[in-house]
């Protein structure tokens, strides 16, 4: 989409881009600079930097000159929901229409946009709760519907996503989490087996979990939860959804953590 | 249910002369095999469970004049995901209906433990409770008041530390009570202590009184079936509706009223409701001091870090492997030495059949001991205490993303490390991978790894022979093969791989007794099935051998050995030789040559005859242990890739070093 025309864009689209790239540089939490978003959405850094104002005053960002700027819990949760579109499209695309790699980001990026909550949950249960966009093996977020489990999802397919509700909750998967970061476990992701093993070692709803160890290169992560400490594989961590447990609530506002 | 009613009817598994029977059950890692062998010392059996690959430890133990029969349950978290050590608990307390089970629990993760002791509660069977590693909880800061706990649980409580014996006596006698107690009084016991939210216990109530009113004579207690079919057990829920067709629909409303309320599975919600419970029980009988940071915890950051614990990973498959090459090779010399007198195939071939027949019989117990002693003791010594200190779980732990490209997770890499000594205890080995698809994949790649006797191969015809260049050259040639045949192999067995969820428990140092111990058992177990296969095959390829059959083979196959592969033909005599043991064909080949071997091959046919040596075929008793592990049908599919391998790649360079030599 770099090659695109973002002033003819409605406006909402404008942010919802914004807030996707931040949340793709920002992992989260980290504060991005304004000539990183520069770069990656190739526009010039003086209109990056109105936009931010922008995105400040609408309480998206918090934007600090010459720094750059980073998400707010309401940001946040925006940009997870539009990524998390923008990667269910891109696996779409890609298993189900055969579209090629390369192709994939920029059409999504166009029907991302317009995608309905109803469309995204019937995508998501047609792709069976994919994990990782195809791509570049990102992350696709948890949904913001208020579900503990794919499962319920499942049994609840007769109401529409508007009776169900949203989250509360910025939702973080353990394998973001940073290590001694601590969460309470709020929704899984993945069908009954995966549901089953993680509850008899003790993963329950509600049960506290405390990140001891990520390993590298992709691979497993070392939690302790309910006093035991457990290795999980990096496909099985992706899918466990925690409610972030704040230690200390950081000092200038934002987000202690996505 | 069929399989279950054998199980309890196979004569093996039952123990009629025995006073009482003591059942040991538990999480992974407790320490209940620690108690197992204190209690039964040297008599135990080691076997399978009938029609499982899964391991059934027993023994004696004689105590007060009685004669108590101890089995050793394996090690689970649950009954609820249905594995087969899962299974094989449940199925053998229900049938067999032990006179006390002993839960060993872990001290240290008194919480996670107790899900599992509610879950045996649940049963209805008479119980003591074992709460072990009471050191390792005390180092971690935390006190547990076993009196608070035995009021709260309604069963006695004993503390231990197994490794030192300590306790272990109060243990069984308490366990003993209990079991007169029981032999007295036959009623089914109700654990008060157990209580779900009402809503679940009145549904729990509502099935078992219909259960009860159909009459369904089962082995299982209503009340823990009627859980069962509310957690959607699909085995329970078969076996019920066969006996009445009424419960399984009644049971599905009820499910749904939970789903309703709770707004979740009725599985998940029951398993909350036992960890609420666990946490509830835990938090009241004990308390945690202070947190402290011990030792093993230090040691623990070093061995997960993401970089020194590459390094520390690194460190203990290379001293796996060099201990393994060293030892092994060094014992394996002596052996060899002391044994010197024996020449594989006696050239003269005009000795009478007994004669014949001893001299193959005696090959095949020097090849057992060349591969028992130098090889597989020292080997499982050093794996058991890797094992047992939890070292291995921390390099599983680091090894995980690289297994995956291969399939596998990094539990996965244990069995590969030993294939590099010997591929008889490897694939014995790949019992801790947890689904059988794993283990076919593992055990396939282990088939293909350069085990001692393969190195041997490397080593003798080509590093001396050609140069030390070209054997290492092969080596990573073998190592490119098993990468390239484990993927294949991942195509043609297609299906989910299970992620590592791996409990890391505390490291610790094993004792000595309980790693020679295992290591025995699990030597024995080899011993069993590669001593007849060594002795009775060697007989008969030496029989064959001097009747001339090989040398009628072997000239069948000169297409293939001179024509494709371009070696001389007395090769297929070698490689039909070998079969039994790959070193037979360095020995078979000096006995025919001489030992300047490179009087009677060229470069090129020392490289050919090397690799297809070293792929062609797995070895008799690998091939044994195939069968026994996987059946027929899966060897033969093992088998036949190595030999169509080994012959295509052979073929390969036979063509192709002309133009480098």
């Amino acid at each position: 989409m770099s090659d695109k025309n973002l002033g003819s864009e409605s406006l909402s689209e404008n942010i919802e881009e914004y807030l996707e790239i931040l949340y793709k540089l920002s992992k989260g939490d980290q504060l991005v600079k304004t000539s990183k978003i520069s770069t990656n959405l190739n526009i010039a850094p003086g209109s990056v930097t109105q936009m931010l104002k922008k995105l400040d005053a609408m309480g998206y960002v918090k934007y600090s000159p010459y720094k750059g700027a980073i998400l707010t819990e309401t940001g946040l949760k925006k940009a997870k929901s539009v990524t998390r579109k923008h990667r269910l499209l891109e696996k779409f695309l890609h298993d189900i229409l055969k579209i090629k790699k390369e192709k994939v980001h920029d059409q999504a990026c166009d029907m991302e946009h317009t995608l309905s909550d109803d469309a995204e949950r019937a995508l998501c249960h047609l792709l069976e709760r994919p994990d990782e966009c195809p791509d570049d093996e990102e992350l696709i977020p948890a949904c913001n519907f208020s579900f503990q489990s794919c499962e319920e999802c499942m049994e609840r397919k007769n109401e529409e996503v508007e009776q169900v509700g949203n989250r509360k909750e910025n939702l973080v998967s353990i394998v973001d989490l940073h290590e001694h970061e601590k969460g309470k476990v709020s929704f899984i992701r993945g069908d009954y087996k995966v549901i089953r093993r993680l509850m008899d070692m003790g993963i329950t709803m509600g049960a506290t979990i405390s990140m001891m160890q990520i390993a590298p290169f992709k691979g497993p992560v070392e939690i302790a939860v309910r006093g035991s400490k457990l290795a999980l594989g990096r496909e099985i961590a992706n899918n466990v959804f925690v409610e972030l447990i704040p230690e200390n609530i950081d000092n200038n506002g934002a987000a202690v953590h996505g | 249910m069929d399989k279950s009613t054998e199980n309890a009817d196979n004569p093996n598994i039952t123990n009629n002369n025995a006073d009482f029977t003591i059942a040991l059950a538990g999480n992974a890692n407790v320490g209940k095999s620690v108690i197992f062998n204190h209690l039964t010392g040297s008599k135990q059996t080691v076997g399978n469970w009938p029609g499982k690959t899964v391991e059934r430890a027993e023994g004696k133990l004689l105590f007060d004049d009685y004669n108590i029969h101890v089995i050793d349950l394996p090690g689970i978290y649950s009954f609820s995901t249905f594995s087969m050590e899962e299974i094989v608990s449940r199925e053998y307390i229900a049938h067999e209906k032990p006179d006390v089970v002993i839960n060993v629990l872990d001290a240290s993760v008194l919480e996670r433990n107790l899900f599992f002791t509610i879950q045996l509660m649940e049963m209805e069977i008479p119980m003591v409770i074992c709460i072990n590693q009471m050191d390792i909880a005390k180092q971690k800061g935390i006190v547990i008041d076993t009196e608070k706990l035995e009021k709260a649980l309604g069963i006695p409580v004993i503390p231990t530390v197994a490794i030192r014996g300590e306790g272990l006596q109060e243990l069984i006698k308490k366990a003993l009570e209990v079991s007169k107690t029981r032999k007295e009084n036959k009623i089914p016991i109700d654990y008060k202590a157990i209580e779900y939210g009402g809503e679940i216990e009145n549904r729990i109530k509502l099935l078992k009184d219909l259960m009860d009113s159909e009459n369904l004579e089962l082995e299982y207690p209503n009340k823990w079936m009627a859980i069962k079919i509310l957690e959607n057990d699909p085995e329970i829920k078969n076996l019920v509706n066969s006996k009445s067709p009424n419960i399984i629909p009644f049971a599905y409303q009820l499910e749904l009223g939970i789903e309703k309320i709770h707004q979740e599975p009725a599985f998940a919600v029951m398993a909350s409701e036992r960890y609420g419970l666990a946490n509830k029980i835990a938090s009241g009988a004990q308390i945690q001091t202070d947190v402290k940071i011990t030792f093993s915890d230090k040691l623990d950051n070093v061995l997960t870090h993401p970089f020194y614990g590459y390094i520390t990973s690194t460190m203990v498959i290379l001293g796996l492997l060099l201990w393994t090459f060293i030892i092994g090779d060094f014992i394996s010399g002596i052996i060899t030495n002391a044994l010197s007198f024996f020449q594989p195939v006696d050239p003269s071939t005009s000795s009478t059949i007994p004669v014949i027949l001893w001299n193959g019989a005696f090959g095949g117990l020097v090849a057992g001991l060349t591969l028992i002693v130098p090889f597989v003791i020292p080997f499982y010594i050093l794996l058991s205490y890797i094992e047992n200190s939890g070292l291995l779980t921390r390099v599983a732990f680091m090894m995980d993303t690289f297994m995956h490209k291969i399939g596998l997770h990094g539990k996965a890499l244990i069995p590969l490390i030993l294939g590099y000594g010997c591929s008889v205890p490897a694939i014995d080995s790949t019992r801790i991978l947890e689904s059988r698809r794993e283990r076919l994949l593992a055990a396939f790649a282990i088939t293909f790894a350069p085990c001692a006797a393969r190195t041997i191969i490397i080593l003798s015809l080509v590093a001396i022979f050609v140069s030390i260049w070209w054997a290492l050259a092969l080596y990573v040639l073998d190592l490119v093969i098993i990468f390239i045949m484990g993927k294949l192999a991942l195509k043609a067995m297609p299906g989910e791989s299970t992620s590592l969820i791996m409990e890391m428990h505390s490291l610790r140092m094993p004792t000595a007794p309980m790693v020679f111990k295992q290591t025995w058992n699990r030597t024995k177990s080899l011993i069993y099935l590669v001593f007849p296969i060594f002795i009775i095959g060697g007989a008969i390829i030496q029989v064959l051998y001097v009747l001339g059959v090989l040398n009628f083979i072997g000239n069948l196959l000169t297409p293939l050995t001179v024509g494709w592969l371009g070696l001389p033909a007395f090769a297929g005599v070698l490689l039909l030789l070998g079969i039994v043991r790959k070193e037979f064909i360095l020995l078979t080949l000096v006995s025919f040559v001489g030992t300047d071997l490179s009087l009677a091959l060229t470069s090129q046919q020392f490289i050919v005859l090397a690799i297809v040596g070293m792929l062609y075929i797995p070895c008799l008793s690998t091939i044994g242990i195939l069968l026994r592990e996987f059946g027929v049908k899966a060897s033969s599919i093992i088998t036949t890739a190595n030999l169509v391998t080994a012959f295509i790649v052979g073929g390969i360079f036979a063509h192709i070093l002309p133009f480098i030599l």
